[in-house]
């Protein structure tokens, strides 16, 4: 993996501190030249690696990337799956069973609607993996290395301790998409115990790493002693704190911990982008 | 240890579910839901015992609490039975759909002295916590105006069919999102005492409203308005704030930051003069384990704090949940008008 991964939250009006920033860049990104001008930026600086959500606008950026395929060719996406709002407000809109019916493409659900639950009962794990190919369709043709499923889907499970869910999902995507399956969370010491009793070893594990302990449950000490002492490789993500924290300070932070392997960071202009790239590299 | 069991699982339920079976307190012992599909995931995946029949489930298991995240107008029948067989119980907002039926449960969750919670999780939200301390120390002196929101995607296209479209169910915009500004504004500002001028918008529902407008009078005399909508699509997702003007100035709140201007500086918050802005980083309630949001993690933690060292919630105790209850029934009745 490289060392900067951009993020999409600054696309899709996502800001953990402020509405009304999110806002002013939902207006500023409501056409999909104006995320790909910031990608191409992205890239000018040396970033080879865009980690998104599987929001309908990504498909987009995709017919974009596939329509220019020597401009691209280098260029690599790590899926982030769901795009869990769109499921949340689904199942208030059309509980569970709705939820799925609309999702799951075509026949299979179909078939298991008519033949009654007796079917969809023996078969969860068919299920998951036809809502992984619903999710991973608009990436067909662009290198994804890394697959990642998203910390709601994550840390539910966990939560719930359906671990064989997560089994499941390792499996397929390295079957189905020779790919890295990779996890988001905002609980890391509790999934890598569940991961390694799973026997899955050195997972690649996205989750909160900031020195103030913002969004890392289970508590900063833990999180610290997990990432001295134990194999994963870790992504660090949220490193400014929803902007609590200077971006210098924050990388400093990360530069204690030498497994880190990546830094999960977006921005809007070239400057910024700029500055935290080359505070990433000459620290990690 | 203690027991938990869970009856309804959509999509709180499930919420409830996980953070109940993470927390280290809690055995959950068995779930309850009429859908085979999501019981058969829990007999497939985990070791929880699973129930249809939740009057079954309580007798067998006899957990020491419920949480209840069914459609509301199950609550009732579904509150009382735990309640009498000595359940602690956490019920899903809003409470209930007759106010005669909460005032019931209140005084039986009173009279057996079991710990009793609604789910009102904007009381766990720390820039909401922040204000209300804010406005308890007097900083904005004599209050002049609150306003209310929430907006939201939820129903942005003409379909619908689920109980939250229908209004006897406790579907609709009103008892669904506008209960949760209610809520906060009773127990951050003070308790209504009066709807006017209300007005339940359709929009793309059918059977029930998609907006809720109305102005309210507070107990303490102080009079402000409600504006929520949930069919308001440049919202990503719920955004819930109160704006509260008083003579020495204006708090603007909601859960990721709390702006403050003051007309005079107020030196023992150390806050000056003109604006400040302050954010959830500073307030966020530490959890052992995340899911969606720190608040929902706090919620079940206070309530399994209140069983463990047996004493009542301060807060979103019934008789809480009750009087928004009570509060959505004034805005009904005053939009018949």
């Amino acid at each position: 993996m490289d060392k900067v991964l951009f993020g999409d939250n600054q696309f899709f009006a996502v800001n953990h501190a402020s509405d009304e920033k999110a806002r002013a860049q939902s207006i500023r990104f409501k056409e999909d030249k104006a995320i790909m001008k910031v990608l191409d930026d992205a890239i000018d600086l040396g970033i080879n690696t865009f980690m998104c959500t599987t929001h309908d606008r990504i498909a987009n950026i995709c017919d974009i990337l596939r329509a220019n395929p020597e401009k691209y060719k280098n260029f690599n996406i790590y899926p982030c799956m769901p795009y869990a709002h769109k499921y949340a407000n689904a199942v208030t809109e059309l509980g569970i069973i709705g939820t799925i019916k609309q999702y799951v493409p075509g026949n299979l659900f179909g078939t298991f609607a008519k033949g009654g639950m007796a079917f969809v009962n023996k078969d969860f794990i068919k299920l998951i993996e036809l809502l992984i190919d619903a999710e991973m369709k608009m990436f067909k043709g662009i290198n994804t290395p890394v697959i990642f499923i998203q910390n709601v889907i994550v840390d539910m499970i966990l939560g719930l301790k359906m671990h064989g869910v997560l089994k499941a999902y390792d499996e397929y995507i390295r079957k189905k998409y020779n790919a890295e399956p990779g996890y988001i969370t905002m609980n890391m010491p509790a999934l890598l115990d569940v991961l390694n009793s799973l026997g899955i070893d050195n997972p690649i594990i996205c989750s909160s790493i900031n020195k103030i302990g913002f969004r890392m449950s289970g508590g900063i000490e833990l999180y610290e002693k997990y990432l001295q002492e134990r194999q994963f490789r870790p992504i660090a993500m949220q490193v400014l704190a929803a902007g609590a924290l200077r971006p210098k300070e924050a990388i400093e932070y990360l530069g204690k911990f030498s497994n880190i392997e990546s830094v999960l960071f977006g921005a809007s202009s070239k400057g910024h982008i700029q500055e935290t790239k080359d505070l990433i590299e000459s620290t990690i | 240890m203690i027991k938990g069991a869970i009856i309804g699982l959509g999509k709180m339920g499930l919420s409830h579910a996980a953070i109940v079976g993470a927390h280290p307190k809690v055995d959950m012992v068995a779930v309850c839901d009429t859908s085979s599909l999501v019981l058969d995931a829990f007999k497939k995946f985990t070791q929880v015992h699973t129930y249809s029949d939740y009057q079954e489930m309580i007798k067998k298991e006899n957990p020491d609490f419920v949480v209840i995240a069914t459609p509301t107008r199950f609550h009732y029948a579904m509150v009382k039975y735990a309640l009498e067989n000595g359940k602690h119980v956490y019920c899903e907002k809003p409470f209930s759909l007759h106010a005669y039926e909460g005032e019931e449960l209140v005084h039986l969750a009173q009279s057996k002295e079991l710990i009793n919670q609604v789910g009102y999780h904007n009381h766990f939200i720390g820039t909401f916590r922040e204000l209300k301390r804010l406005l308890q120390t007097g900083i904005l002196g004599e209050i002049v105006h609150f306003t209310g929101e929430a907006y939201g995607p939820v129903v942005i296209k003409e379909k619908g069919g689920t109980w939250r479209s229908k209004p006897e169910e406790g579907g609709g915009c009103l008892y669904d999102y506008a209960s949760h500004v209610l809520n906060l504004i009773q127990e951050t500002i003070g308790r209504p005492t009066e709807a006017s001028g209300s007005q339940l918008k359709h929009i793309y529902s059918k059977g029930v409203e998609d907006a809720v407008y109305c102005s309210l009078k507070l107990e303490n005399g102080v009079s402000g308005q409600l504006a929520v909508n949930w069919s308001d699509e440049t919202h990503r997702k719920m955004t819930t704030s109160l704006s509260i003007i008083g003579k020495n100035g204006k708090i603007i709140c909601d859960a990721t930051e709390i702006k403050i201007y003051l007309k005079e500086p107020v030196k023992k918050e150390g806050l000056e003069q003109g604006w400040t802005t302050k954010y959830i980083t500073d307030f966020a309630i530490p959890v052992n384990y995340y899911l969606r949001g720190e608040e929902y993690s706090a919620q079940i933690d206070n309530f399994i704090d209140c069983i463990v060292n047996n004493k009542q919630s301060v807060y979103n105790t019934f008789e809480q949940g009750l009087y928004t209850d009570k509060v959505v029934e004034m805005i009904i009745a005053d939009a018949k008008k």
